[in-house]
């Protein structure tokens, strides 16, 4: 296992996200990889900025949806027909047409249980402590300040010219950010 | 809908969905304050009590239900579905609101929605909760409810995958998932939001655990926002199929009155406009109580009376055809089953329904009502009894007198059939008071989004 930086990485704040995009963008041109944004909401600028990455929860929500929908039939069909047949008005044991309402709720359920997991395990949350909370006024992320991190891992990360780094987009205070 | 009226500019555009003036860090206290204030008000000590004191009749009913069984209630043969029914409809169809406002309406892009769509939301959760209590104790032995689901077991035998009753539990059950799971989802990062405002300890612990660690990641909002959009189109599709599936118990029957086509759409649009009738019943004393008038606007309050009056001239619709169908069909038992409602021994309930559901719902036409708080209230309450009626109607009127007329019968309800009813509206109202209290009841994290500078300028 690599040795483990001595500090988390540096963080700087700033009260405008136009300022943390600015930040932001440089950063990542600059060659450094490991940064993060923190937004009181969703900024999708700053998203990509932060990482043009591919977000892998849609083709999630999708297997999950289709997984879903063909348990719910198999379901039905393996009880309807194959386990406890039952002769209701005369009706064929695989009558599908009554098989869709069922089928369509889990294929709904299914989605929905993935898009709401899959989130969240993409995510790694929940996750109830981050090294990101012992940045001073951390607090404020949640409600008008934005945050830049760029973390000791990086392989082009310098304890002092990140620093200097980041204090050139005059944010509104640099810290460096114990684990 | 009405944005891109040319005759009438003022009445949208003038009043923004949010007032002027708020910063982020403004709109987040103000929200943040009602859940996390120090003192209780008053009003909401009053109101609580009151409400779980009503819920205690639902209680006690159940008990004596459990005790005696369900020939405490009016039930009888020919009409076996009543209050039981009347009033799982009724909730379910209110909750529809709910996701409309959060899912169709983001979808559509309509901004006017988020201030609105958390507190709907919980409506929605608590009026399925409440819906649920009914069908459950129709089974008659509650606890083996879990006989619906099909499950692997000892007798070796699954339930019927052909009935609508088996539909509508896949129905309900996914729908009240879903609706929990989209309510949680939007609540997460304001949780986060009141874990770090939060003053004592205790709060800051139970926000903290519920708010799943978040901290607001710029990768994790780009998930987030995604399984949002993703939850919401498929919340879309699954609202309108639960009444689709609840007429489905009526229209896959053969009973006249029952057995209509028309049932699917007419149902969803009856329970739209019963919903944003009970989303006015709610939104109009809370931003009165609360003073979110700069959240909640008047452009809310009228474009909910706007939807109120479409889903109302649907419904009319729906009346109409009714009439018109069993006319037209040339059907014997159609023909009487429209005419015993407008002239048989429920001849009011009929007459009363559309004086609630078709008359009174014209005044939105005007202008100076749709302006009135105290109008819209008092139109909602009216609609919200309007729409019971028409489930009273629908089930109880078409039930006891079928074909034969050797086999009629009149219904009437009982203390406990009444207390039940009155008892969910006070377990609803209890809820809606608690979640008012601990929970924030308007999404912040959106609301700063309506802010002009949250929007980043592009440089090029």
């Amino acid at each position: 296992m690599a040795k483990r930086p001595e500090i988390y990485g540096v963080v700087a704040e700033f009260e405008d996200p136009n300022e943390l995009l600015k930040a932001t963008r440089a950063a990542y041109e600059a060659g450094y990889r490991r940064i993060e944004a923190y937004t009181p909401y969703p900024i999708e600028e700053v998203s990509e900025a932060v990482s043009p990455h591919r977000n892998r929860l849609p083709l999630i929500v999708l297997i999950g949806g289709i997984i879903g929908g063909l348990a719910g039939y198999a379901l039905q069909y393996y009880t309807q027909v194959i386990d406890y047949p039952m002769n209701i008005g005369g009706r064929p044991f695989h009558s599908w047409p009554a098989f869709i309402v069922p089928t369509f709720e889990t294929t709904i359920l299914g989605a929905a249980l993935s898009a709401v997991f899959g989130m969240l395990a993409l995510n790694g949350l929940p996750r109830p402590h981050h090294p990101i909370f012992n940045t001073p006024r951390f607090e404020l992320a949640s409600r008008n300040r934005f945050f830049l991190s760029i973390e000791a891992s990086d392989k082009k990360f310098d304890r002092e010219q990140t620093k200097e780094f980041l204090a050139s987009f005059a944010p509104r205070d640099v810290s460096e950010v114990d684990w | 809908m009405s944005t891109n009226n040319p005759d009438k500019p003022e009445e949208t555009t003038r009043v923004p969905v949010l007032r002027p003036g708020y910063t982020f860090g403004s709109i987040t206290d103000k929200i943040a304050a009602i859940a996390l204030g120090r003192k209780t008000p008053i009003g909401w000590l009053i109101g609580f009590s009151l409400s779980f004191g009503v819920a205690m009749m639902l209680f006690y009913s159940i008990g004596v239900l459990l005790l005696k069984g369900i020939g405490i209630w009016g039930n009888n043969n020919p009409v076996g579905w009543a209050f039981d029914i009347i009033n799982f409809v009724w909730w379910i169809g209110i909750g529809h609101a709910g996701t409309l406002i959060s899912a169709i309406l983001l979808l559509f892009r309509q901004q006017w929605r988020t201030s609105i769509n958390r507190f709907a939301e919980a409506m929605t959760l608590f009026a399925v909760a409440c819906a649920g209590v009914y069908p459950a104790l129709h089974t008659g032995r509650p606890w083996l409810d879990y006989w619906l689901f099909p499950y692997p077991n000892t007798m070796g035998i699954w339930p019927n995958f052909r009935s609508p009753l088996i539909w509508d539990v896949f129905a309900v059950s996914t729908y009240a998932t879903v609706s929990a799971l989209f309510w949680f989802v939007g609540l997460v990062p304001d949780l986060a939001t009141l874990r770090d405002r939060a003053k004592n300890r205790t709060a800051k612990i139970i926000y903290g655990m519920l708010a799943l660690g978040w901290r607001g990641s710029a990768r994790h909002w780009h998930r987030y926002e995604t399984a949002y959009l993703l939850l919401a189109g498929l919340s879309t599709p699954l609202v309108l199929s639960v009444h689709t599936v609840v007429s489905f118990d009526f229209a896959v029957g053969i009973v006249p009155g029952w057995h209509a086509t028309i049932f699917p759409p007419y149902f969803v649009a009856g329970a739209i406009y019963a919903g944003f009738a009970m989303v006015l019943t709610i939104s109009i004393p809370l931003r009165k109580f609360y003073n979110l008038q700069d959240f909640i606007t008047m452009r809310h309050i009228r474009n909910m009376a706007k939807i109120m009056l479409a889903t109302g001239l649907i419904v009319a619709y729906g009346y109409m055809m009714e009439a018109f169908m069993a006319w037209y069909s040339g059907n014997e038992y159609e023909r009487f089953m429209i005419y015993n409602r407008m002239t048989g021994p429920y001849w009011w309930s009929y007459w009363s329904l559309i004086l609630c559901n078709v008359i009174t719902p014209q005044f939105l036409w005007a202008r100076k009502v749709r302006h009135s708080t105290t109008a819209l209230f008092l139109i909602s309450l009216v609609v919200g009894v309007g729409m019971w009626l028409e489930r009273f109607v629908i089930i109880v009127v078409s039930l006891h007198r079928d074909f034969l007329p050797s086999s009629w019968a009149m219904y009437a309800p009982t203390r406990y059939d009444w207390m039940m009813f009155i008892g969910t509206l006070g377990l609803f109202s209890a809820l809606m008071f608690l979640f008012i209290r601990f929970l924030p009841v308007i999404s912040i994290f959106e609301m700063r989004t309506l802010l002009p500078e949250s929007k980043v300028k592009e440089e090029a």
